[in-house]
């Protein structure tokens, strides 16, 4: 016993050190394989409002630009909505709609490392959930991951682990959208089949396979594809539309049937077994 | 005197830290290069302090930014590498020199600051990446982060430390 006590008290350093290590490796490999950590993440109260008060005085600076960019969104949305034959209004109301939308603003940024994340100031107070989609005007952006009261964090397609259902716009064929921790403008698009004619500059968008973006969201332009090592399927470099360098504003998009969708999805599956 | 001293450890813990996440995190330099500054603190602390509350301080700053950076524990695995082999480092650069009394880093050359300072980047980086990236296949592109990051704190750093460094007296 005397020995044991002697022995730890002459190694404590390197103990504390081996169990310190073993703590944070815990915590790495874990969100490696599994979600980001509820507690070990930047929404939570005190990360939150520095970075958010810090992004208080750096929002001054891009607000020339940031307002041209709603301009030319608004612009774009009075197109449609002019053109279109018939407005009927009662066909807005929140019951009936099957998306609905929330505004955000990010107050911290990744995109250098692999498992970039984004802060935005929205949370549980503002009804924002885990795996809701997240969009600028110009693309998607990400997944929500995690949420505290007043704010949530974004797990951006520039992430390793990120995995978006996205097809070929004005065809049906999907593929799974993926990042190789590369380049911030450039995300991959797999699992495209062979047999489908593919043109540099296709533009790609999600696809209707996931229950957390609608159809349609624009993603980026084919830069360049070919093979991948089976000979059967494309590996697509694709440039995105978004520059995620410099994102301000952000639409939060709740899906009212994702919980019927999924309860059934998981009904299948049981009763498949 | 004393409480001066701690004082000036926890002033410089929490100003490092949000100087590291309100600037040097977001300066993104060609698209990747987000220099470390915080590796300052485990460069000033005092050298006589106890063993165990050196590492506990190394995690306790590693977790400080890995919260604002949304990281796990990647940047604690690293301080508190380099708190525990900073004095295997101190006696490669300073000899047996840096466990006397009168020790001093201020006193030292300035090579031998900058070869320790350097040694704990390299160290620390390493860690970092090897850890951030967590694949041997990427092992050149650990290398490259670790090269190209690691110039940039160091370079960084030497110009805070004579921005701040404490007078010879």
């Amino acid at each position: 016993m005397q020995q044991i006590i002697n022995f730890i008290i002459r190694y404590k350093n390197f103990l504390l050190y081996v169990f310190l290590m073993i703590v944070s490796l815990g915590f790495t490999i874990q969100s490696h394989s599994y979600h980001q950590s509820r507690f070990f993440n930047s929404s939570n109260w005190i990360t939150g409002n520095i970075l958010e008060s810090s992004n208080n005085v750096s929002t001054y600076f891009g607000l020339d630009r940031e307002n041209q960019k709603l301009m030319h969104e608004n612009e774009y949305l009075r197109k449609l909505l002019f053109n279109k034959k018939e407005i009927d209004t009662t066909a807005l109301d929140s019951v009936q709609l099957t998306y609905t939308i929330t505004t955000g603003k990010v107050i911290k940024n990744s995109f250098a490392d692999p498992r970039n994340y984004i802060t935005i100031n929205q949370g549980k107070k503002d009804s924002v959930k885990p795996d809701m989609g997240v969009i600028t005007s110009k693309g998607i952006l990400g997944i929500v991951e995690n949420t505290s009261n007043n704010f949530a964090t974004v797990q951006s397609i520039l992430n390793e682990k990120s995995n978006i259902n996205a097809k070929i716009k004005n065809t049906n064929h999907f593929g799974s959208l993926v990042w190789n921790m590369k380049q911030y403008n450039v995300v991959q698009l797999v699992d495209i089949p062979r047999l489908v004619p593919l043109t540099i500059g296709d533009t790609i968008v999600t696809g209707g396979m996931s229950s957390i973006f609608p159809e349609n969201i624009p993603i980026g332009t084919i830069r360049k594809f070919d093979l991948n090592t089976s000979k059967s399927f494309y590996n697509i470099d694709v440039a995105l539309f978004n520059d995620m360098t410099n994102i301000k504003n952000v639409y939060i998009i709740d899906n009212s049937n994702r919980e019927e969708i999924l309860e059934l999805e998981k009904l299948t599956e049981t009763n498949g077994q | 005197m004393v409480s001066n001293y701690y004082f000036l450890n926890v002033i410089r813990f929490i100003l490092l830290v949000l100087v590291q996440v309100l600037v040097f995190n977001k300066l993104n330099f060609f698209g990747f290069i987000n220099p470390m500054v915080y590796i300052l603190f485990l460069y000033w602390y005092p050298v006589k302090e106890n063993r165990a509350a050196f590492i506990g301080l190394g995690f306790l700053l590693g977790i400080a930014i890995d919260f604002f950076s949304d990281t796990m524990a990647i940047h604690a695995a690293s301080t508190i590498t380099i708190a525990y082999m900073r004095p295997a480092i101190m006696r490669f650069v300073f000899g047996v020199n840096f466990e006397f009394q009168s020790f001093k880093l201020s006193n030292t050359t300035r090579a031998q600051q900058i070869t320790y300072l350097a040694l704990l980047i390299i160290v620390h980086h390493f860690v970092f990446f090897t850890l951030e990236i967590f694949s041997l296949a990427n092992f050149l592109l650990i290398l490259k982060k670790v090269f190209a990051t690691g110039t940039a704190t160091l370079i960084l750093c030497l110009l805070f430390g004579s921005l701040f460094s404490v007078r010879k007296e």
